[in-house]
């Protein structure tokens, strides 16, 4: 039984800790949650994603407020009554719109962070899975959200996406109106994909977040080195005044200064968007309502879609499907298909690192041809690029078994 | 510094696939748009007429007011939209304004025939009203009655209004939608249901006619960009090949009251956004700044 003070004064520092235990909390989270000292930027990304979420669901509220999930006038409800009778209802959208955009940049410069520093490696695989279930998550509340002010694209690339449940030769036409609650997307498609994006999603993505933290507890995060650090005996350390030797800083508030500091430049990068430069996240085509009659000349789905998108476009219907559903999950796969030990950057890893940059370069260039029209010189370009990507995934686990040690490293 | 150099390749490859998606992919999959000439609305092709007499195209107006009115001058239109467009198909437009809005020889060779002047296969307004002097005489008459200056919504209507709403002005192809009262009891508001009506009638006529319903422009300016804008407008054939919609004629100036219009009730935000802008990132420097010296004060001696 734990011990109560009955002359604790309510709300005083002794009664909140002996309720709440602030002080180990504070000391577990923050002022005692070590971090390595030899990190750049790119570790600051997290925080940069926990904060643009945070706009997303500050903008998503007040856009909740006034936006009608009726097909009717869905489309008016964001485009007259949001963006031009409710005050700074504009800018609510623009920043929902932009960040909406801007998170996926952040997500795979995020993703590409941890796979040119191995940081899915050695007791890490959690952080890596957790971090590709938030991918998936965000990609369907992305597209959820998209459907929402019922323009054209919306329509259309809900009309494609659903499609794909009917799973090619297949044919399961049956799966795919059960998807939509009717035989083209309507009302009940709106209804549903509204639930997913302001509810179910949400939540999901939210305890996601707990879990990826929590995943990052225990083996602590990687450095620009890939150096294994006995995290205690460096905390001793830093608390015995040695702040100069210790490979270690606390959180809060060493680590969390740089954040902040990364965050303010990360912040006028994105407000000059929202107010200068929003036309690359609201697609033109999506300013026509939604007209089941008239297919747009070109559909294609947002750019963070794009390379994905690209992989099941060169190849016949049912070959497509398979290399789309590759896709999707290879990177999950990851930290079990790298089979070195080597904890280092890419640049120091052999074979890795052509590995690394070619991976990089060739999902680049998926995402461009996936959005110029499947022609001509575009459509040679996106097959080799295609297949780039998926030899590159089998070719894996050969190159990384194959692999040196990085010295320092056993 | 190596954080530069990190940050300078995550920009490189940030910048090259924005430069892919976005201007590049921009680029091909509108080349239709980007090929297509723009003559500032010249209208080139339009042989010059001779040189017109205002007094004597007064004397030919009455050619014209048996379907067009001229209020300006006190000339009432014959019937109202929803009978013109029943005879018509659309209503002819009153010509107040003509000669504020569209090319002066655009108008003298619309008179001798709208399907050549306009590009369009058939016209509601019959061709030959007036031989190529008395067109010329009649388009300078057009001219010596504009006013000045209109107001930029005066310029959409005359040209573009009575094929399109824009149902966020509450704009309909039959004009501005009235200001009614629903029935404190019943909540039926009559006068706008026969009003709707009215719309719903010309509409069906305006879409027989020209084969669909001219979409609503309410958000054109989002929809489509400024260049696709005015090369439509300036030749609907060369960006929509075998479209229904007829060159209108506008002089450059009338175009950009016509964008102007359009711009304000598609765009409203754009004032605000330019006046909050600065604001806001000028409080994000700040904060950055001073986020910084948090940064350096914490790390000073760490390495």
């Amino acid at each position: 039984m734990a011990h109560f003070d009955p002359n604790a004064r309510p709300f005083s520092h002794k009664w909140m800790n002996e309720r709440l235990a602030v002080d180990t909390l504070k000391r577990v989270l923050s002022t005692e949650y070590w971090i390595p000292k030899n990190i750049n930027f790119l570790w600051a990304m997290g925080m940069v994603l926990a904060a643009t979420f945070g706009l997303l669901l500050i903008s998503g509220i007040f856009l909740l407020m006034y936006y009608i999930p009726d097909t009717k006038q869905a489309f008016d409800s964001v485009n007259h009554t949001i963006m031009g009778e409710v005050g700074y209802g504009w800018l609510w959208r623009h920043m929902h719109g932009v960040a909406a955009s801007v998170v996926f940049l952040i997500i795979y410069i995020h993703m590409f962070t941890g796979i040119y520093y191995g940081s899915y490696k050695r007791g890490r695989e959690l952080i890596w899975l957790s971090g590709m279930l938030l991918f998936v998550s965000f990609s369907a509340e992305a597209f959820s959200g998209y459907m929402l002010p019922w323009g054209q694209m919306s329509y259309w690339a809900g009309m494609v996406i659903t499609n794909l449940f009917s799973l090619g030769s297949l044919d399961w036409q049956g799966l795919v109106e059960w998807i939509r609650g009717d035989y083209v997307p309507g009302q009940a498609f709106l209804g549903r994909f509204f639930m997913l994006h302001v509810l179910l999603m949400p939540l999901i993505i939210m305890a996601l977040i707990v879990l990826h933290f929590g995943t990052l507890r225990i083996p602590h995060v990687n450095n620009q080195d890939g150096e294994e650090i006995d995290f205690e005996a460096e905390a001793e350390k830093w608390k015995a005044g040695l702040r100069k030797e210790s490979k270690v800083i606390p959180f809060n508030p060493v680590f969390l200064s740089k954040d902040t500091f990364v965050l303010g430049i990360y912040f006028i990068f994105y407000f000059y968007l929202v107010f200068y430069h929003f036309e690359f996240a609201m697609d033109p085509v999506n300013f026509d309502p939604a007209n089941p009659l008239k297919t747009p000349p070109h559909i294609y789905p947002e750019w963070y879609f794009l390379w994905s998108y690209e992989i099941l476009r060169p190849f016949p219907k049912d070959p497509g499907l398979v290399a789309f559903g590759f896709a999707q999950v290879i990177f999950f796969f990851l930290p079990f298909l790298d089979r070195s030990p080597n904890v280092a950057p890419a640049n120091r890893r052999g074979l890795f690192k052509f590995w690394f940059w070619i991976l990089l370069v060739d999902m680049i260039v998926l995402t461009i041809m996936g959005k110029v029209p499947p022609v001509g010189i575009y459509t040679k370009i996106g097959t080799v690029a295609a297949w780039t990507f998926i030899i590159l995934w089998i070719l894996l686990p050969f190159i990384t078994k194959a692999e040196k040690a990085v010295r320092g490293h056993k | 510094m190596k954080e530069l150099k990190v940050l300078a390749v995550v920009v490189f490859f940030t910048l090259v696939t924005y430069w892919g998606v976005e201007p590049y992919a921009h680029k091909v999959m509108h080349k239709n748009v980007e090929e297509a000439t723009f003559e500032n609305f010249q209208y080139k092709d339009l042989k010059a007429p001779a040189k017109g007499d205002p007094a004597k195209g007064k004397a030919l107006i009455a050619t014209c007011t048996s379907c067009h009115g001229i209020k300006s001058q006190g000339i009432k239109a014959p019937m109202d939209p929803v009978a013109a467009s029943q005879a018509y198909g659309v209503v002819p437009p009153d010509l107040s304004n003509a000669g504020a809005v569209l090319d002066e020889k655009f108008i003298a060779n619309f008179i001798v025939s709208p399907t050549h002047a306009g590009l369009v296969k058939k016209s509601a307004m019959p061709g030959g009203m007036a031989d190529a002097q008395g067109a010329a005489d009649i388009a300078a008459y057009l001219k010596s009655i504009a006013p000045k200056e209109i107001k930029p919504k005066e310029a959409f209507e005359f040209a573009c209004g009575r094929c399109h709403a824009v149902r966020y002005d509450k704009w309909t192809q039959i004009g501005q939608t009235p200001k009614t009262k629903a029935d404190i009891k019943t909540g039926v508001d009559l006068a706008l249901m026969d009003f709707k009506k009215k719309v719903g009638q010309y509409q069906v006529k305006l879409a027989e006619y020209l084969g669909k319903l001219p979409p609503d422009l309410s958000i054109i300016v989002r929809a489509r960009s400024e260049e696709y804008l005015e090369k439509f407008v300036e030749n609907p054939q060369h960006i929509l090949p075998g479209t229904a919609m007829p060159r209108v004629g506008v002089t450059e100036e009338g175009y950009e009251k016509i964008y102007k219009y359009l711009e304000e009730v598609g765009d409203p935000s754009k004032p605000k956004r330019e006046k909050v802008g600065p604001w806001v990132l000028g409080y994000l420097v700040l904060f950055a700044f001073l986020a910084f010296l948090w940064y350096k004060s914490q790390w000073k001696g760490l390495k």
